[in-house]
């Protein structure tokens, strides 16, 4: 009861501090220095209309190489934790035919709608995360409804190693035509796409990106869950 | 007087980190830092909010000028991939720890090693 207390007590001030440090943030003003300018230039340096996914792909493409990264090796290390000599899934109760029937045909269109976002990103809201996470939704529905399922592993391993190359070779090649890792070389030196901004063949290389860190993140995210449903066989 | 959303921002921050301060069990101190984590990506997209403007997607109708702040929403969007990745490997050591010890009391866990 002290202990919970004390903690109550700290908290309070932790967060009174805090609230004086935001009352100098006055909220809903505009505080834009590099910002504006992304949004001024982005059509023209980018030939995107979503300036959020200009930026994460575009302006500050490093970020988003390292965030690839990251969840790269969270999911080897997932892997690595939990890996077993035999391992198998161990659900017994077989999902409903209600469920079943439903997973069957929701999957498709979940698959489907995940490549929409993570092709639309320069156009839409999402991109590769969002996307990519929305596959992985689609492999977890497969994973809940049957009791057998399991993803392709040699499939899914050589498709993420591959489009994590590929991520590095286009940064690769912007190097050697444009000088810096990660220059935009369909927008900036084939002006591909200047003349219909706004629509699906446009962008510079955002929508690539975007479909490769999408696929990615879904067979990624799908190889995490992969991991974390299997148990060890005691026999 | 603070904004609604900063405080509930700094609110979601203080819970998470209550829980991470008392709770004993592995995963309710997860779900706390995962709320920390929620409360953290708040703050950060409503410090770039500004009154009246809508989402920093240039269609027609909405011009540079009409158009919030991207680089927080840019900065969120990396910070919750990190949160994910984070909490899978948190998942997988409570996974171990629990087949290890058979129990995912932090206290206890204690005593066993010692």
């Amino acid at each position: 009861m002290l202990k919970r207390a004390l903690a109550i007590i700290t908290l309070l001030i932790i967060g009174y501090w805090l609230a004086q440090g935001l009352a100098g943030v006055p909220f809903g003003e505009d505080r834009m220095l590099v910002g504006q300018y992304y949004l001024d230039h982005v059509k023209e340096q980018t030939g995107a209309v979503n300036a959020v996914t200009a930026v994460v792909v575009n302006y500050r493409g490093f970020d988003t190489l390292g965030e690839v990264t990251v969840l790269f090796i969270a999911s080897t290390g997932v892997g690595a934790l939990l890996w077993r000599r035999k391992k198998e899934r161990t659900a017994k109760t077989e999902g409903s035919i209600v469920l079943t029937t439903g997973t069957r045909l929701l999957v498709p269109f979940v698959m489907l709608f995940g490549a929409y976002i993570f092709i639309h990103g320069h156009l839409t809201p999402g991109g590769g995360f969002p996307g990519g996470a929305t596959i992985a939704t689609a492999f977890l529905l497969l994973y809940m409804a049957f009791i057998v399922y399991e993803i392709p592993h040699k499939a899914f391993e050589k498709v993420e190693g591959a489009v994590g190359m590929t991520y590095v070779i286009v940064g690769l090649i912007g190097l050697a035509i444009g000088g810096y890792f990660l220059y935009d070389w369909i927008w900036q030196d084939w002006q591909w796409g200047a003349e219909n901004i706004g629509r699906l063949f446009s962008g510079g290389f955002i929508p690539v990106i975007y479909t490769i860190i999408g696929l990615k993140v879904g067979t990624e995210l799908s190889g995490i869950i992969d991991n974390m449903v299997k148990e060890e066989v005691s026999e | 007087m603070i904004s609604v959303y900063y405080f509930g921002a700094i609110s979601l921050i203080l819970i998470g980190l209550y829980a991470v301060l008392v709770k004993k069990n592995v995963l309710k101190m997860l779900i706390g830092l995962s709320i920390m984590e929620t409360g953290v990506n708040l703050l950060l997209v409503s410090v770039g909010y500004i009154s009246g403007r809508s989402a920093p997607i240039l269609s027609e109708g909405i011009g540079p000028n009409q158009a919030v702040d991207p680089i927080p929403q840019a900065l969120v969007l990396t910070a919750i991939v990190i949160g994910v990745a984070t909490t899978a490997m948190a998942l997988s050591v409570a996974m171990i720890i629990y087949e290890r010890y058979g129990t995912l009391n932090v206290e206890e866990i204690r005593r066993l090693r010692g």
